[in-house]
């Protein structure tokens, strides 16, 4: 076993996804943690150390009945859960926590207890975007999307075969939001949403939460539950300002946490390498983005390669295979709910359980290409 | 374009440079003095090489369409569909606008189409620069 090892020991969703109507968003992320002790074994006494976003760790702490010894309030949108696993190792193996509890919650369909996002006028993108009309991701997360398409020839038709394929997934899980097949034209006859974006290429608006609980690799023997490794992680920013993204077909963020991740990791972003992936999609063109930036594909050739069915079902690369924030859920910041879906796959307790999975990628967005987070996750004792 | 209730920038004492400017007619970038680096958004420094030596300048003006969505959803101060543009100014930085005068369609919204801003006042003291299509 590597010296100082870090594994997940705990992990649930809330006890119920989608329409939440009975609890405000502070009482998703304790309901999530609850599940998460339960899973594990362990009382809010035991727990030293307490992550999350959303709400800060101070009110969860209180909240839950934690002391803690160690806090992170990393907000950076979505992918903040991949970054609190990976602060939440570093302190494990520094000896700075024993026990991290890591908490999501959000009544984003709702809106109970949640706060919203305002953009103050004399912010950057207060003053630089918001007169421009855009109006949350679904307008401005999109905007480098027709960059991409005239840089490498791609297709409205190729972008809407990720949703297709999404549902495919999700249409094995019964805990997901959308289950009925789609097809292509399905996907381009849906509601303009923002050109060349539809309503089937942008994420679900929904209610829920998810808590991990990672302990070091050797406590986590002791455990009733199969512990999943942390192999590799990697995070970085960018900004907050679509506008300014360097490269509009490539996200800088997500070329700094992937590779930094497979490096850790000791593997490469490969078929041969990895088998199962999860890439957080708030839209369809994040796993294209995803595929290319990681480095499992060239750029410009991953939509050829969702559509041609690489990872769909029975495919080489069987990625977000819980149906994704397109047609699982989403309500609001997603990471959480990927992280979930990577610890059932390697517990081999997904609902869509890819055949002998040792080795899961899960990679996060923040913002629109603001932040990223990438955790590798094991099965195999490291 | 100037319906009611389009959000307004506050400009900060990093930025009235640039408000100043529109209000003046006159789209102002800066320059790194150490690095030559052209940037924006405004800021007293630059983000290149770090140094605190930077020049206001008039830009052209001229830039090209970069990248776009059309929007279908109401927002207020906007009549749907419009486009939401990022333009590739001609000396370098993009910045976030509208583009005006022109059909707000894929087919008349042409990647690296060549643009000029134009300046559009909302109130006594916010003028926002927006871009049509180059003329001649
Ligand atoms: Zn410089």
């Amino acid at each position: 076993m590597r010296r100082n090892a870090v594994a997940v020991v705990g992990a649930a969703e809330t006890t119920q996804l989608g329409v939440i109507p009975d609890l405000s968003q502070i009482g998703l992320h304790a309901d999530a943690a609850l599940n998460a002790m339960a899973d594990c074994g362990l009382r809010p006494k035991d727990i030293d150390g307490i992550a999350t976003a959303g709400e800060t760790p101070v009110q969860l702490a209180q909240y839950l009945g934690i002391t803690p010894a160690w806090v992170d309030g990393t907000s950076v949108g979505g992918c903040s859960f991949m970054i609190h696993v990976r602060h939440a190792a570093a302190a494990i193996e520094a000896g700075l926590a024993k026990t991290i509890l890591i908490t999501h919650g959000e009544s984003g369909k709702s809106r109970i207890g949640n706060p919203g996002r305002t953009v103050p006028p004399a912010s950057l993108n207060g003053q630089f975007e918001q007169p421009f009309g855009p109006m949350g991701p679904p307008s401005m997360f999109t905007i480098p999307v027709l960059r991409y398409m005239k840089t490498y020839g791609v297709t409205e038709e190729q972008i809407a075969q990720v949703s297709v394929v999404q549902r495919e997934w999700a249409a094995k899980n019964p805990r997901a939001t959308f289950k009925t097949p789609i097809t292509t034209e399905d996907v381009l006859n849906s509601r303009m949403i923002a050109y060349p974006f539809r309503l089937l290429m942008c994420c679900l608006v929904t209610d829920g939460g998810g808590a991990l609980i990672l302990t070091s690799a050797e406590r986590a023997r002791d455990f009733k539950t199969k512990p999943v490794y942390v192999l590799g992680t990697g995070e970085s920013a960018e900004g907050p300002m679509v506008s300014q993204m360097e490269d509009f077909t490539s996200s800088r963020a997500f070329r700094v946490a992937g590779p930094t991740a497979f490096q850790q990791a000791g593997i490469s972003a490969s078929v041969k390498d990895v088998d199962h992936l999860m890439i957080y999609d708030a839209f369809a063109h994040l796993p294209i983005y995803g595929l290319e930036d990681l480095g499992f594909l060239p750029r410009g050739e991953a939509a050829a390669f969702i559509a041609g069915r690489n990872t769909a079902p029975g495919g080489s690369l069987p990625l977000n295979t819980n149906g994704g924030g397109l047609s699982f859920m989403h309500s609001g910041m997603y990471g959480m709910y990927a992280l979930q879906e990577s610890v059932r796959q390697l517990r081999g307790t997904a609902a869509a359980q890819v055949p002998n999975a040792k080795i899961s990628v899960c990679h996060g967005v923040g913002g629109m290409f603001a932040a990223s987070g990438t955790i590798i996750f094991s099965n195999q004792s490291p | 374009m100037a319906e009611p209730g389009r959000a307004l920038p506050v400009p900060t004492p990093e930025t009235k440079h640039f408000w100043d400017g529109t209000n003046a007619g006159e789209l102002r970038l800066q320059r790194c003095d150490s690095c030559g680096k052209n940037y924006f958004p405004p800021r007293p420094f630059c983000a290149t090489c770090g140094s605190r030596k930077v020049t206001v300048f008039k830009a052209s003006g001229k830039a090209v369409l970069w990248s776009y969505v059309i929007h279908h959803r109401p927002v207020p101060g906007f009549k749907p569909p419009y486009a939401i543009a990022v333009v590739q100014l001609a000396e370098g930085p993009r910045m976030m606008s509208n583009i005006v005068e022109c059909e707000q369609t894929p087919e008349a919204l042409q990647l690296d189409m060549e643009l000029e801003v134009v300046f559009e006042k909302q109130n006594d003291t916010v003028t926002l620069p927006f871009f049509r299509p180059a003329k001649g």
